[in-house]
């Protein structure tokens, strides 16, 4: 806003030349925008083809042509009738939201204590909790199992959820959050005589919804599309996350590419509606993070 | 963003205020209770766990018998180092990194620059390219599998109307991790792209109106404004996509299984059929920790390039 009151003055000094650059710059974003319209058209074509075949019957994928002679929601009825999909939707949806809810409130109250308490060794434990960043999850995979399987939770939601909740960068995020809010709340509650839960749960929880937007969200999504760690602890196929579902059954479909891609739209819906509903804390949450992490 | 950094920059003076004035020993008590329950759960699942491996990792313990079995000492990391299918899998992490990192950031970045100055429409720009990011792998690998598909894939029949032989996606071994890559930068360039357009709405608008009346014609204001003031996007970009690409797993597993004749088989996969399917979890472990050292060489460079760009601003 105040560049453009700032910039009339000079442009009225100086009209000539920038009317004539003005035209150069209106050409140049208007081939910009025609390339970008090219590449994000390019970039949609896999999933309008995915919703293409899956709205064909299984016969007719052999002639690839984007027109359909016979539309028909067949294969999605044969995807939600001779599959567990159902189930895993509630599978992972149980899991995820389990897990993401343990995220946040685990996060943001150690990253409470790490902003506004005073206690001894709080340095060491700030470094002890970022050095958990620097350990990739996938190489954790082997010990963990074992350590499930000895106590025989294998094959249970807790199996999905428990090493999924305790996140760095979770606590990172909060804290950064947390920082950035002004101690005078803080003090304001202590006269009045709150102590530290009280503050934290309602005067910096209800401040820290964009961070806990961002932090659920993610890790929700992430959960949910998790495949290394659920294919590997979830056996019963009630019990699987989609994305475990999908890979299991896929070898079964065989040439059946309608029912395939039925599938593979199913498996998307739920996260596209997430998408399609959280669109800015996502993007939002990527940035703020991303570029400050 | 802007409010935040003003928010954080305020902040950051002021604790060291109000904090002096209290007694220091007074809340060691609750914070213990604040720390609480993030602390075990980390403990349990990922620093415990991480010791535990580093611990298999001198055993020859078995996926299938209790306890660690017999110490091995060194032996396990010896026989990575001298096994061939370790060094060709880590080969095959290699050059997945090497396919999908350059496009990843260089078509992103573009994109991003792109978009930038379309004034209308973003969101259907952030939906055509970030949409697909956010869905699972095993959603993706179905939908590339039949675009893949030979002779009846629609990339196979596209290529062939403009007089292209397609080659067999998945099915060649030469051109299987080329498939690979080129679906995991269809997948994840959303999320650069995002990292980009946000660095973009860093950049103070002034410096090109600045630009723009001493004469530079976009191309100008790209090559000595842009490009320049996203240098730390474009490491942070970097980093995380050399380290998101070596830790390539799902794809492998879903659309090649590792196929054909191994040359998809990345680290992550070898680990996984070393434990899963040999029951060498002593073995694997190693194997770990090896990948693990690599991935930690890798966010070390980050860390002294981004000290070093601090210095420089």
């Amino acid at each position: 806003m105040a560049t453009q009151t700032l910039e009339a003055a000079p442009r009225a000094a100086t009209t000539v030349s920038l009317e004539h650059f003005d035209r150069r710059l209106r050409l140049f974003n208007r081939i910009c925008a025609g390339v970008l319209i090219a590449f994000a058209l390019l970039w949609l074509i896999p999933l309008l083809w995915a919703v293409d075949t899956a709205l064909k019957p299984n016969a007719e994928t052999t002639r690839t042509t984007w027109l359909i002679d016979d539309p028909t929601l067949d294969a999605f009825g044969r995807i939600l009738r001779d599959t567990d999909i159902l189930n895993w939707y509630g599978a992972t949806f149980i899991s995820s939201a389990v897990t993401a809810i343990g995220t946040v409130l685990t996060g943001s109250l150690a990253a409470y204590a790490l902003s506004r308490m005073r206690f001894r060794h709080r340095n060491v434990v700030f470094w002890f909790v970022l050095a958990g960043i620097m350990i990739p999850g996938q190489v954790l995979i082997v010990p963990q199992f074992r350590e499930f399987d000895s106590v025989h939770l294998l094959n249970t939601y807790w199996a999905v959820a428990l090493p999924q909740i305790p996140t760095a960068i979770a606590v990172f995020i909060f804290k950064q959050f947390f920082d950035g809010l002004p101690r005078d709340l803080d003090e304001a509650a202590r006269v009045d005589g709150a102590g530290a839960f009280r503050t934290y749960r309602t005067i910096i929880m209800p401040l820290t919804r964009p961070a806990v937007a961002a932090v659920f969200i993610f890790t929700f999504v992430s959960t949910w599309n998790n495949l290394l760690w659920p294919l590997l602890v979830l056996t019963t196929p009630d019990l699987m996350t989609v994305p475990v579902g999908l890979a299991t059954v896929q070898g079964t479909f065989g040439i059946r590419y309608a029912d395939t891609m039925a599938s593979a739209v199913l498996g998307a819906i739920p996260l596209v509606a997430v998408f399609l509903l959280f669109q800015r804390h996502i993007v939002q949450g990527i940035a703020g993070t991303g570029l400050k992490g | 963003m802007s409010t935040q950094t003003a928010a954080a920059a305020r902040a950051a003076t002021e604790p060291r205020r109000t904090g002096a004035a209290r007694p220091a020993a007074q809340q060691t008590r609750p914070a213990i209770g604040f720390l609480a329950p993030f602390i075990v759960l980390y403990l349990l699942f990922i620093i415990g766990p991480a010791l535990y491996g580093l611990v298999m990792s001198f055993f020859d313990t078995s996926l299938v018998k209790p306890g660690l079995a017999g110490f091995a000492g060194f032996r396990n990391y010896a026989e990575a180092l001298r096994s061939s299918d370790f060094w060709s899998s880590l080969w095959h992490t290699m050059w997945f990194t090497i396919l999908t990192t350059p496009p990843l950031i260089i078509l992103a970045f573009v994109f991003a620059l792109l978009a930038d100055r379309v004034r209308r429409g973003r969101w259907f720009f952030r939906l055509a390219f970030f949409a697909p990011f956010i869905l699972p792998s095993a959603v993706v690998a179905l939908i590339w599998m039949w675009m893949y598909t030979p002779l009846l894939g629609i990339l196979h029949v596209s290529l062939d109307k403009i007089g292209i032989t397609a080659p067999n996606w998945l099915g060649d071994p030469n051109w299987a991790m080329v498939s690979l890559a080129i679906t995991t930068v269809w997948w994840t360039l959303g999320f650069n792209f995002v990292l980009y357009l946000a660095g973009l709405q860093e950049i103070p608008r002034d410096l090109y109106e600045a630009a723009a009346i001493d004469g530079a014609g976009p191309w100008q204001q790209i090559r000595t404004i842009t490009i320049p003031m996203l240098g730390r996007t474009t490491t942070l970009v970097a980093v995380l996509q050399v380290i998101a690409s070596l830790k390539v797993f799902d794809q492998m597993y879903i659309m090649t299984s590792g196929g054909p004749n191994f040359a998809t088989r990345s680290i992550l996969e070898y680990v996984y059929d070393e434990s899963f399917t040999n029951y060498r979890v002593g073995y694997a472990s190693a194997v770990s920790m090896l990948f693990f050292l690599v991935v930690l060489a890798v966010s070390f460079v980050w860390f002294s390039i981004v000290r070093r760009q601090e210095k420089e601003v």
